[in-house]
């Protein structure tokens, strides 16, 4: 019911909305909870387990009941928050976890077994049949308990991610987050603040209370006003302060899009915030908790703070007739309230035997209320009084057992709150989280002068630890009265009584948990559920863990409370996500001649971030095989154009650059002659390979290295770590110049032709042998050349500046074909370096030694490097050791399987009789077979012997001969000449 | 979590690459036997409380950092250039 001249809503404009399919209005400035609570709708859910009616309990961000989904298809959001959820022109929400309405929900029925669903369920009726779990139970419990559902389909909706970073980040827009910023702001700090709602305030705006004479929201106002004027304030509304990290690292979330339908272009729905503070202050203020009573979850039934903040925000009353329930003044400050505003108070149930009396309303001392009616929601109470039970009529209860201090943030890095028995809550134990200070009510301190007091002594305190001077600051005046409570958390009596509404968790259960000897609140939580739900108990939690130490017999200190996690309220993946969705959750690397070759409809096959073409189909070409064995026959018979550029390339230089590299790789490298490259083994400290490479000395202090594509970013780091952190006495430098430079393969018997007719100088094999390089100039460009080869043709890698890339592999291309070859991708290179026994990461795959891929004699005998004391070691040379080989299939079956295991012919293919794998296969059209590179025990003494390869997973048996691994020109002529 | 670069000032970890105990820092002579080996290449300790260990500013300088960190209480007591270390 809306009640007139009340609330901070903007009543000339009317804001129409859908929920459950039925269009309602509100007013701008209202949340779902409040418009629909005005238009007298008071179920808005159904509860997890039993899928009992629920209405609004609250009007924050800890709701547990009136969750609801927004949206559609890929945009489709389930759990908002009703009480968070600000109505916008074309708002349509559905009520969730109910089948086939809210109304009537079949799954109601739930409610009835309750005596078989309460504590521990899960663990003890559906025990048996076993197998039965899986297949029937499970999938049952999870269609029958549930909230929101997403579409499954991909969200439409952007996200984003950003970083802050401020002198004080003050975390709450109440009196004591407002005066903290005020202060901190007035002395010049760099401030950020943050508060979780749309307007800023905290409880001023629920509250009736006067601040320096004027109402609160307008004092809030004016401080907001003079916030907003200052250069070094920002202002973060609709921000949820999510987590607190080390070093001052805040997460949070801004909901920046929620309260509308608009998207305008590039705009995100939420997004992530990672601030670093150089100090903060915690005034994230106190939830207040509800009484425990049997079916003390009926709509209608919600706090009492709730039912201001409806009455004094949104001018909205639950209910006509209303009946008020607690243990604080707080319940005597709601009828007060209700009445100013024309609403009838039917009574007033204080459990305190001295609460005071009125004049205006009746009050019920030492009373309790027990009990509550009515179908869908609430029409009547029971109080239970020493004369004995009465029932009360009433449409709405305003209930509450105190007030829980926000102490969630303070928590996040292991920090555990106190008991403070006078106000019967958990305060923050200070310096909890390096850094920050915390004030007002999350710190136990409840009226509003506390709160402004602690706001400012909480900035001078940090402007102190900044090196800044506080200005001098005067306490607004405002009210402070005495918070006076007596411990209430559970009426005793028979049926259901409520703890965690979300999760379905009763006294009852707790005190079940109890009694199995789940005694440490961390077991009775998980054996409950308590807790558990998206609202994290935040309105139960103090509560089932004081059932607890009443039913062990212990204190509520000494029980303490479970662990606070991060975040405070629930977050969307999307949003923690944000940024590193789709092509950033992996970045795409694309060579110069990318276009090129997916303009010849080449596939593209990804190595590490690299995208590499397959194969280039031809007209005529069916499959890859055929397109794959023409471009390995053009390589061997004409010549063939490769994009080696994703190689990585690292350039090193300095008086020492020999002398590091003879440390890093097996082999020398400072004897290298000037314009000479070698392919060098690199190993890791245990021994084993990590990387190969061809290196190539450019001048007497400058080499140029090339990792393999997978491995350049690591060798990087290695480089690094070596030379920093092992031989800083060396004076050499690196630099990545993998995207620097663009580098092409020619190869095959007329590279030499093609290469004479481009360069502006005649290669001849004086000049040029085998493994020579040097600069070049290709057509006026200034490149490098290298006569070096992974396919075992006379080969060059040409590289020049990667602007010239595309150009250069367009002119390659073309002259190729005129001399009757072409491109060849990533399939043609595969079976070229097959055939030629030329190892890749398949084969140094972390677990093999230089001598198990044949190149034991590489680890040179003058001098130390990296892995060679450990590559010593017995064991990496002991005979047994699965060693490479090349295999060719020699009976009926002709396949070759990469990942097979390899067996003696008649041994019985099982896991002990394992002599080895393969790695690498590939059809050779050179020579008309398939050929596989693999590992074998004791392999290169076993050359001749047929042995038996299995593929367990596609069932493939085939007898191989094991063969050299160097298939094709073995003594190497053809590279030569 | 905040690292402090010895050339760039105090930066978000997620600049930095880990790689372990600075224990790498100390690598044996080629001939200090199996026992030192081992040790440097495989045991690690793995206490509560203060520890050293490198980090690599790889989305920053490329300096390889010595951060001296204590694991209960995730305060970053210092860091320094690894080519200090064996300066």
């Amino acid at each position: 019911m809306r009640v007139a001249g009340k609330g901070l809503i903007d009543r000339t404009e009317t804001v129409p909305f859908v929920f459950d399919g039925v269009s309602y209005n509100g007013f701008r400035g209202d949340t779902l909870a409040s418009a629909l609570l005005a238009n007298d709708v008071r179920l808005m859910g159904r509860s997890f387990k039993y899928h009992r009616p629920r209405g609004v309990l609250t009007a924050g961000s800890e709701e547990p009941n009136a969750l609801v989904t927004v949206g559609e298809g890929g945009a489709q959001e389930p759990n908002m928050r009703a009480t968070m959820q600000e109505i916008y022109p074309g708002l349509a929400a559905r009520s969730q976890n109910r089948w086939p309405s809210l109304g009537f929900d079949l799954m109601g029925i739930n409610d009835l077994g309750a005596p078989f669903l309460g504590a521990g369920f899960y663990y003890k009726t559906f025990m048996w049949p076993k197998a039965f779990w899986e297949k029937v139970y499970e999938p049952i419990i999870r269609r029958a308990a549930g909230l929101g559902g997403l579409s499954g389909q991909d969200n439409t909706d952007k996200y984003e991610s950003a970083y802050a970073f401020c002198d004080l980040l003050v975390i709450g827009a109440g009196p004591a987050g407002l005066m903290a910023a005020l202060v901190a702001a007035r002395a010049g700090a760099d401030v950020i603040l943050a508060d979780e709602n749309a307007r800023m305030g905290g409880r001023l705006l629920a509250e009736t209370y006067e601040v320096d004479g004027k109402p609160g929201h307008v004092w809030a106002d004016e401080v907001l006003a003079e916030l907003r004027g200052m250069d070094n304030v920002r202002l973060m509304t609709r921000t949820t302060v999510a987590g607190a990290y080390d070093q001052g690292t805040y997460a949070a979330l801004e909901r920046v899009l929620h309260h509308t339908d608009r998207r305008p272009n590039g705009a995100p729905l939420e997004t992530y915030w990672r601030i670093v503070a150089k100090r903060s202050v915690l005034a994230a203020g106190a939830l207040e908790r509800p009484v425990a009573f049997r079916d003390n979850d009926r709509p209608g039934i919600m706090t009492a703070g709730a039912v201001r903040t409806y009455l004094n925000r949104w001018g909205v009353s639950p209910g006509r007739n209303v009946t008020i329930f607690g243990n604080t003044d707080d319940i005597h400050r709601t009828a007060r309230d209700l009445l100013e505003a024309g609403v009838h108070v039917a009574a007033v149930i204080d459990s305190r035997h001295d609460a005071p009396l009125s004049d205006d309303y009746q009050v019920l001392r030492g009373a309790q209320v027990c009990g509550s009616a009515g179908r869908k929601g609430l029409e009547s109470i029971t109080v239970r009084r020493a004369s004995g039970e009465e029932k009360i009529h009433t449409d709405c209860l305003a209930m509450t057992g105190g007030w829980n201090p926000s102490v969630h943030l303070t928590c996040h890095m292991n920090g555990r709150p106190t008991w403070q028995r006078d106000i019967a809550a958990f305060v923050p134990r200070p310096d909890a989280v390096p850094g920050m200070e915390t004030a007002g009510a999350c710190n136990g301190s409840f009226s509003t002068d506390a709160c402004l007091r602690e706001g400012i002594a909480a900035a001078e305190a940090a402007l102190d630890d900044l090196g800044m001077k506080a200005p001098k600051t005067t306490v607004p005046q405002a009210e402070d009265t005495p918070y006076e409570i007596a411990q209430l958390w559970a009426v005793p009596g028979k049926g259901r009584a409520w703890l965690d509404f979300q999760n379905d968790v009763t006294v009852k259960d707790v005190k079940q948990a109890a009694t199995e000897n789940f005694r440490s609140v961390e077991h009775m939580k998980r054996y409950t559920t308590q807790g558990m739900a998206t609202d994290q108990g935040k309105n139960s939690n103090v509560a089932a863990l004081a059932v607890l130490a009443d039913a062990t017999g212990r204190g509520i200190s000494e029980t303490g409370t479970t662990t606070f996690r991060p975040p405070y309220s629930p977050m969307a993946i999307a949003a923690l996500g944000a940024g590193a969705e789709g092509a950033g959750f992996k970045p795409q690397r694309f060579t110069t001649s990318h276009k090129a070759a997916v303009a010849r409809n080449a596939p593209m096959v990804e190595a590490g971030l690299w995208y590499r073409p397959s194969y280039f189909p031809q007209a005529g070409e069916t499959t890859w095989r055929q397109s794959c064995d023409r471009e390995v026959n053009m390589v061997r018979q004409a010549v063939g154009i490769c994009d080696v550029s994703p190689l990585g390339k690292i350039d090193i230089q300095g008086p020492d650059a020999g002398a590091f590299l003879d440390f890093v790789y097996t082999n020398m490298f400072s004897t290298l002659k000037v314009g000479r490259a070698r392919y060098g083994l690199m190993l890791r400290e245990d021994g084993f390979v990590m990387d190969d490479g061809t290196t190539a000395r450019l001048g007497e202090t400058h080499y140029v290295m090339t990792t393999t594509t997978a491995g350049a970013g690591d060798v990087m780091k290695h480089l690094e770590f070596v030379h920093q952190g092992l031989r800083p006495d060396l004076d050499v430098s690196f630099t990545s110049v993998t995207e620097q430079w663009a580098q092409f393969a020619v190869a095959g018997p007329k590279s030499r032709e093609l290469l004479n007719d481009l360069l502006d100088m005649q290669l001849d094999d004086e000049s040029w042998p085998f493994m020579a390089c040097g600069p070049v100039s290709v057509l006026g460009v200034a490149g490098r050349l290298f006569r070096i080869s992974f396919s075992g043709e006379h080969a060059y890698e040409i590289a020049v500046p990667a602007r010239y890339g595309a150009s250069l592999y367009d002119i390659l291309t073309k002259r190729a074909e005129v001399l009757g070859g072409g491109l060849y991708g990533m399939e043609a290179l595969g079976v070229l370096r097959i055939e030629k026994g030329f190892i890749t990461h398949s084969e140094i795959h972390g677990r093999t030694t230089a001598y198990d891929i044949g190149m034991g004699r590489m680890v040179s005998q003058k001098k130390d490097c990296i892995g060679k004391t450990m590559s010593q070691r017995e064991g990496l040379e002991e005979p047994g050791r699965e060693r490479l080989v090349g295999l060719k299939p020699i009976g009926e079956s002709k396949q070759l399987l990469a990942g097979a295991h390899l067996y003696k012919e008649e041994a019985e293919p099982v896991r002990t009789n394992d002599q080895g794998y393969l790695t690498s296969v590939g059809y050779s059209p050179t020579l008309e077979t398939m050929l596989g590179l693999g590992f074998l025990a004791d392999g290169p003494d076993r050359y001749g012997e047929v042995v038996k390869m299995v593929d367990h997973l596609r069932g493939v048996t085939t007898l191989c001969e094991v063969v050299n691994p160097v298939f094709f020109d073995p003594d190497g002529g053809r590279v030569r000449g | 979590m905040r690292i402090t670069c010895p050339h760039c000032g105090e930066r978000d970890r997620r600049e930095f690459y880990y790689r372990g105990a600075a224990v790498d820092l100390d690598r044996p002579a080629p001939d200090a036997g199996a026992e030192a080996w081992d040790n440097f290449v495989y045991l690690r300790e793995n206490p509560a409380g203060v520890t050293r260990e490198l980090w690599y500013h790889e989305g920053g300088c490329g300096a390889w950092i010595v951060v001296t960190r204590n694991t209960v209480t995730h305060e970053i007591q210092g860091s320094q250039l690894a080519s200090e270390v064996n300066a």
